[in-house]
């Protein structure tokens, strides 16, 4: 309870702030300028207070309600208005609508005699004419120090000037008085002796002939605020203050993976591609593709439907777009519906901070889902080393912080030992590392491609051959061989070769089929020969066999024709004829029963002759009968 | 003048008598309160006060103070020449 207490009281005394209303402004003074009070803007000639008091104003009053009264010492109204048109501010409308009031105060010397004692109640009446007029409550005087040179007496100037800024406080008006920087102390007058509550100090410095705005507070009384340098922009939407710094290690990280938009990598991060939120940086020689898989990644990322932001610190974006259609990636569509936006500038067009402040700025705007810096090395040549990785820390910070994706291009020199390290020291902040180098070999060079880190995801550790082709990119198999990785024609040379190989070992073996073939049709020829050659034996001891009967029937004929001659006795010389007959035949068929025993074949054969030896006894027989009936 | 300080009535008293004075007759004073007419003091240019503007004849003169120094005043109404400065248009 006690507790609560102080800290409800600690709250109600807080400070009242009046919001600027300019972008990051308010973020470093936590709320804004002190209210009721005046805060001091001094800075060199050129270095945006008058414009920093206006956007002020004017915010103040379309913003916030809060009519204003500018009074300038150097400008016209009529200049001021066309000065600040540029920047979109109508002031000529604001005026008419009795919300601004412009009040010119000229002090010419030689127009003026000093003589005796006088105040500046004058001045006094003006701006408290001028704020009761229109009800303000703010007021700009711009540059107050004018006075010092159009009137000489200084002790009276001094003591007008604090009684002024008491006199403002009393009327609880938010002022911002302008004041040139001096040599000795913030401003040429002292100023800073009267305004005490908050003194903001505009820069612009420049560092290797590149000019960069800053904006410090150096002062702020009874409030915490942000003490850096930070860098300022003017651009067509007035000031924008860009408090980037290191926010500290608190993002909400992301499990969801978006593609990479090269299938095989989405296969080599196991898992399918990067971490939403993460950030992928590619590091790699001149032409070894970074820019090429920064493309694919926009592309997959567009055809979700995601907003991508691209910033290019080489290449124009018509170039970009272009080039990348070689390789069959077509981003103009993308850049017609808005999903992409492409940024170009280069390096050297202003200081390593603008550059920081302006992608902090786009991406603001356009609140991307994908963010490319390509290539983050070219941040460096325009400025110390140092300098760019604290820059890129803190970029790659404030992306995470708003769950952008970021995607990283890095160049780096070809010597092999620099290829691990890229020129700015940020590896150690980057969550996907990929590599792509050149592999030199047999007089060409190809491009490889390997995940040097991964976190939170396991990784291929294989280096693939990666080629651009006019689908976009590829990535292969490199051969790892006796003679290492071989990548390129080398590799193709050795593909071939596995090729012919495989197809000689293919036709051996069809030479080989081919041959057993004709193996078998000379065996089977063969096998038909002896056959005819058995069969032609067949024929000729079926011949010789015939030819014996015959003799026999010659022979027996004549026996007994010549038996009738010499009138013998019939019946016992027929009994010794038949037996003599039977003998025979045994005989013949025992024969063949020996020969049938070496070969089957052949048995079957002699089986089929013996049968025929059959049909012969009974051609036998009835070659008989006829004699017996006879 | 802002007001009846004693700086505004020394300054009107030292005017007056200086006309009084060198002009006699051909003068015309006109006071304006800018405490009662504030919204003059854009169109007159006015910051300090007591300022006396020398309106006619051309060019437009200004002399802030209390005009206690009559020969100051006098340059600065371009009534005489300027010695010490070199200034000889009157």
């Amino acid at each position: 309870m006690a507790k609560n207490a102080i800290r409800a009281k600690i709250y109600d005394s807080k400070l009242p702030k009046a919001p600027t209303g300019i972008h990051g402004l308010d973020e470093i003074t936590q709320g804004g300028l002190p209210a009721g009070r005046p805060t001091l803007v001094c800075g060199g000639a050129g270095c945006g207070k008058t414009l920093l008091a206006m956007e002020f104003l004017v915010r103040g009053i379309v913003e916030q309600g809060e009519p204003g009264v500018f009074v300038a010492f150097e400008e016209t109204a009529e200049e001021l208005t066309q000065n600040v048109r540029s920047l979109g501010f109508e002031l000529d409308d604001l005026i008419r609508q009795k919300k601004l009031v412009v009040d010119y105060v000229r002090v010419e010397r030689s127009e003026i005699e000093e003589t005796g004692d006088y105040d500046l109640e004058g001045l006094f009446i003006r701006i408290g004419h001028a704020i009761d007029s229109i009800g303000a409550r703010r007021v700009v005087l711009d540059t107050m120090e004018v006075l010092f040179s159009g009137l000489s007496n200084v002790a009276i100037l001094r003591a007008e000037l604090r009684r002024l800024f008491r006199w403002l406080k009393d009327k609880e008006v938010t002022a911002v008085i302008t004041g040139e920087r001096g040599e000795g102390g913030l401003t040429r007058h002292g100023l800073e002796e009267y305004v005490s509550d908050c003194v903001i100090l505009l820069d612009h410095r420049v560092i290797n002939e590149i000019s960069t705005r800053r904006l410090r507070v150096l002062k702020y009384r009874g409030t915490a605020h942000g003490t850096n340098e930070y860098p300022f922009l003017i651009d067509d939407q007035g000031i924008g203050v860009l408090p980037i710094t290191s926010l500290g290690l608190t993002n909400t990280v992301s499990d969801e993976r978006i593609p990479s938009g090269i299938a095989r990598l989405d296969t080599m991060l196991k898992g399918g591609g990067y971490y939403r939120g993460s950030t992928i940086l590619v590091s790699g020689t001149a032409g070894s593709g970074k820019s090429s898989m920064a493309a694919h990644f926009v592309q997959a990322a567009c055809r979700r439907g995601e907003r991508c932001l691209y910033f290019a610190f080489e290449e124009s974006p018509g170039q970009i777009v272009r080039n990348m259609r070689s390789i069959g990636i077509d981003l103009g569509p993308f850049v017609k519906k808005d999903l992409l936006r492409i940024h170009a500038a280069r390096v050297d067009q202003f200081g390593l901070e603008m550059h920081l402040a302006m992608i902090h700025k786009l991406v603001s705007q356009v609140e991307p889902d994908v963010v490319v810096v390509d290539p983050i090395s070219s941040l460096g040549r325009c400025d110390q080393t140092a300098a760019t990785a604290s820059m890129l820390t803190r970029l790659i910070d404030f992306l995470k912080m708003r769950s952008v994706t970021t995607f990283l291009t890095c160049l780096t020199s070809g010597a092999s030992a620099e290829l691990e390290r890229t020129h700015t020291d940020i590896s150690s902040l980057v969550d996907t590392w990929l590599l792509l180098r050149d592999l030199e070999q047999s007089g060409e060079r190809n491009r490889g491609m390997y995940i040097l880190k991964s976190r939170g995801m396991g990784h291929s550790n294989q280096i693939r051959e990666f080629l651009l082709t006019d689908r976009g990119v590829e990535l292969s198999d490199v051969y790892l061989g006796d003679e290492g990785v071989l990548t390129g024609s080398a590799r193709q040379a050795q593909e071939a070769r596995e090729k012919a190989a495989a197809l000689l070992r293919e036709q051996s073996i069809d030479g080989k089929r081919r041959g057993l073939d004709r193996k078998r049709e000379a065996l089977e020829a063969r096998i038909v020969a002896l056959r005819k050659e058995f069969e032609a034996e067949e024929e000729e001891m079926r011949r010789i066999l015939a030819e014996e009967r015959t003799r026999e029937e010659v022979l027996r004929a004549d026996r007994e024709r010549m038996g009738v001659r010499r009138k013998a006795d019939t019946t016992n010389g027929r009994a010794a004829q038949a037996q003599r007959r039977e003998m025979a035949h045994e005989k013949i068929a025992a024969r063949g029963e020996g020969e049938a025993g070496r070969n089957d074949h052949r048995r079957r054969r002699v089986g089929a002759a013996a049968v025929r030896g059959g049909a012969h006894a009974k051609i036998h027989r009835r070659l008989r009968q006829p004699q017996e009936s006879v | 003048m802002a007001g009846h300080t004693p700086k505004s009535i020394a300054a009107f008293a030292n005017l007056k008598n200086l006309c009084e004075e060198h002009l006699a007759g051909r003068y015309r004073i006109e006071v304006i309160d800018l405490l009662q007419n504030p919204q003059l003091a854009a169109g007159d240019q006015i910051v300090a006060i007591p300022t006396l503007v020398r309106k006619l004849p051309a060019p437009l003169r200004k002399i802030v103070g209390d005009l206690r120094n009559t020969e100051r005043t006098l340059v600065g109404l371009n009534l005489r020449p300027q010695v010490e400065a070199g200034k000889a248009d009157a």
